[in-house]
């Protein structure tokens, strides 16, 4: 697997030609995969496995376009080093409800219009499904607590109100 | 996006990895949110990576009166223990002014006071930066420089400490555990930061070969029920502190028996605010009072021309801060 397709490598540099053994279970199928040492979690599902849901987003941490859940925690998957997570148990948002039975996140999204052009919305499902499971008290605790997905269509109040309204807020 | 290749190393043991990191060119991971993105920006290059992450150092305990937090304990873990929510409150709260969710289950203690400032010039490498590339001048002193410090910096650095732990941690007198080839050594937390010099401006005192393992704290509880963290900033959440107080007090009788102050985003390290300290012990919690050691902290402070507001936004902190836990007497 080829981790950056922007950067041409160098083979000389140090562990270009390394591979690392990598096991991952992504939305409860497992993957033995053999990645570059310097992959991350993100270039991994992305381009490795083709799971195209988790957006890159600013690539450093800021926007949560990448968050996806390791052991039910949130993370930027941008800033996880692939081969850190062996054995890790991924979820991506293709792990997140179905067509036909959309997870009750994913179904007030869609009510409460929360999304403009749809980029940050995976990240912001997998971010808000985490912060649910945190028991939010407030809207406040809700705005704060997604504070690491940004959306530039600005579509946070319907954000905050479909978060709110499946905490029954 | 992404910085030279490297060698990846996955410890096994604390040993190995000391022995590791001992090494030219080897930089430990932790959580990585740091590392990352230093390495994709091209400031660090490393030739081995070497992954501590899985080290058992994560776990956070009472060992008698003294609070013990693991070096690899994720920022998240750390705030949502109970013995840190009940008898730390402080440390809590500034861990969950820092950052966001995503990152605070990634970060880990150690990497948050070993992380590297966010000075622009420092972030990018086409401007001058001692603290990169020592010699090489600092492009903040004359440059856009609302964010440096107003205490502690030099003629080569003006770059401010990041993390918002470290500032609570050092109103806390809190002490670390280093492991080295050597053995262990146990240090003050402010023992791990330096100020500038002309051209110079190390990150923290840890050789090559040194590992940050734990952080210490000795009879912090007695502060569980009057310490704050009041972080300024730009937007209201996910975003480093123009302005940070951490403040604890602990009042007997209606008198101030003791006072902790320190104060972040306004040097180059967690700057402690001694003389305010020793104003308030011995005296209520009055209005005046809180106001005499609100005007010590802002001495002998000095601003760059884009900075100067930090100085009366620093002085209203520290009253605010000590409004919250004192009460308006």
């Amino acid at each position: 697997m080829t981790n950056d397709p922007t950067r041409p490598r160098d083979a000389n540099e140090p562990g270009a030609n390394h591979r690392i053994a990598l096991s991952l279970t992504i939305n409860g199928a497992r993957h033995d995969l053999e990645v570059a040492p310097t992959a991350t979690l993100l270039d991994v599902i992305r381009d490795g496995l083709g799971l195209a849901g988790t957006k890159k987003g600013c690539d450093m941490g800021g926007c949560g376009a990448c968050t996806v859940l390791v052991a039910g925690r949130r993370i930027a998957a941008c800033l996880a080093l692939a081969a850190s997570f062996n054995d890790a148990v991924v979820t991506t948002i293709e792990g997140v409800g179905t067509p036909e039975c959309l997870h009750p996140l994913q179904a007030a999204f869609i009510r409460h219009d929360a999304l403009q052009c749809g980029y940050c919305t995976p990240g912001q499902i997998l971010s808000g499904i985490a912060l649910l499971s945190e028991s939010p008290q407030s809207i406040e605790e809700i705005r704060e607590g997604m504070s690491g997905n940004l959306c530039r269509c600005g579509a946070y109040a319907n954000i905050v109100a479909a978060i709110a309204e499946v905490a029954g807020l | 996006m992404s910085g030279p290749s490297f060698h990846y190393i996955r410890a096994t043991g604390l040993e190995d990895a000391v022995a590791a990191g001992n090494k030219p060119g080897a930089i430990y991971l932790a959580g990585g949110t740091d590392l990352l993105q230093l390495w994709k920006a091209g400031l660090v290059a490393p030739q081995e990576v070497i992954d501590i992450s899985r080290l058992p150092l994560t776990d956070i305990f009472r060992d008698g009166d003294t609070l013990v937090v693991g070096a690899l304990a994720r920022l998240s873990d750390v705030s949502a223990h109970c013995e840190v929510k009940t008898h730390h409150p402080l440390i809590r709260d500034a861990i969950l002014a820092s950052a966001s969710s995503q990152v605070r289950n990634l970060a880990t203690v150690g990497g948050n006071l070993l992380q590297q400032t966010r000075c622009p010039y420092f972030r990018d490498k086409a401007f001058a930066c001692n603290k990169r590339n020592p010699g090489t001048g600092c492009g903040a002193r004359d440059g856009e420089n609302r964010h440096a410090a107003i205490f502690g910096g030099s003629e080569g650095c003006v770059a401010t400490h990041a993390s918002d732990l470290a500032v609570a941690l050092a109103a806390l007198d809190a002490e670390i555990v280093i492991r080295s080839a050597a053995g262990e050594r146990l240090m003050a937390l402010q023992q791990l930061y330096q100020l500038p010099s002309a051209t110079t401006a190390p990150n923290c005192s840890l050789a090559a070969g040194d590992m940050l393992t734990a952080i210490r704290m000795r009879n912090a509880q007695r502060f569980a029920q009057r310490s704050t963290y009041l972080k300024i900033r730009d937007r209201a959440s996910f975003e480093f502190a123009v302005v940070s107080v951490a403040a604890a007090l602990w009042i007997e009788d209606g008198v101030i028996a003791e006072a902790r102050l320190a104060a972040g985003g306004v040097a180059p390290l967690p700057w402690r605010l001694s003389r305010s300290e020793a104003a308030l012990v011995g005296r209520a919690p009055t209005g005046q009072t809180l106001l005499a050691a609100a005007e010590l902290a802002i001495e002998g402070a000095s601003p760059l021309e884009k900075n100067v507001f930090k100085i009366p936004l620093l002085r209203n902190a520290v009253i605010r801060a000590l409004q919250t836990i004192g009460g308006h007497a």
